[in-house]
């Protein structure tokens, strides 16, 4: 039995979630998409701290709002003029979008919503310590991640190298 | 009243169907980003709550979800060079008007 505090929580942060993302894909000026995109990205990050996960809360707040969402503002003003509208949306790529997002809708809703009597209440978890995440960060045992530790920041560095040769002026 | 995983399950589906909704009907490339970034997202979600409702004490699900957020933001910014970049020489970036490479 969940508390009255967590419920009344749960649905703001889940109804914030669902307008957010919907009005992302819906509105007509780009700068407000990008706006959306970042209380979406919070709704989720809200998400990831009601389940105990602070760390990946925070670190979804620091990447995503401070990094990503700061990259998609910056490239909107270089490449559009603010205030200009998308143009209107043809009949048939909105017909055919709402037709593969429904159908996808039904088809996974359909399936969760049938092994709904799987899921049960949330388990107890005591939230996971920062040595535990260190530790299990580092580590190279069984189910221990240095290995994709390393390959990320390769990856990051590959790129890095990768954005400054693409967008560098000729 | 019970909050199970359903609960947040349904959610993240629905942020997942406006992001495809969103990929399909976007003309700007930033803008399909964005639907791209949506989906992402719900992916993230749906780990994180299947390593908690399922899996308690451990931990594959959340560090599935670091790493994919590490690599999306990698991922955001080539891309987003890249949309810099056709900027750049075509000063146009809607998908619709870009066919120069294509014949």
């Amino acid at each position: 039995m969940e508390s009255v505090g967590s419920i009344i929580t749960y649905v703001i942060v889940v109804l914030a979630m669902i307008v957010f993302s919907v009005l992302a894909v819906t509105t007509r000026k780009i700068l407000r998409a990008a706006t959306y995109l970042l209380f979406t990205l919070f709704a989720a990050a809200a998400i990831y701290f009601m389940l105990d996960y602070e760390f990946l809360g925070a670190v979804q707040i620091a990447v995503y709002a401070g990094g990503i969402v700061v990259l998609f503002v910056f490239s909107i003003l270089l490449t559009s003029k603010p205030g200009d509208n998308s143009e209107k949306l043809t009949s048939k790529s909105r017909v055919l979008g709402l037709i593969a997002s429904v159908a996808m809708l039904g088809v996974a809703g359909w399936a969760l919503i049938s092994r709904c009597a799987n899921f049960t209440a949330r388990p107890q978890m005591e939230a996971p310590l920062m040595s535990d995440l260190g530790t299990a960060l580092m580590g190279t045992g069984a189910g221990q991640y240095l290995l994709p530790f390393e390959a990320v920041s390769v990856l990051l560095l590959a790129c890095i190298i990768g954005g400054v040769v693409i967008a560098r002026r000729r | 009243m019970e909050i199970t995983a359903i609960y947040y399950l349904i959610p993240s589906l629905i942020m997942f169907c406006c992001g495809v909704y969103g990929f399909i009907t976007r003309k700007n490339m930033i803008a399909m980003l964005i639907s791209l970034e949506l989906m992402l997202n719900a992916v993230d979600v749906n780990f994180v709550v299947f390593n908690r409702f399922l899996f308690p004490g451990q931990m594959e699900g959340m560090f599935f979800t670091l790493f994919a957020i590490a690599i999306a933001a990698a991922e955001t910014a080539l891309a987003i060079a890249i949309i810099i970049n056709i900027f750049r020489s075509t000063k146009n970036v809607d998908v619709s008007g870009l066919n120069e490479m294509k014949f």
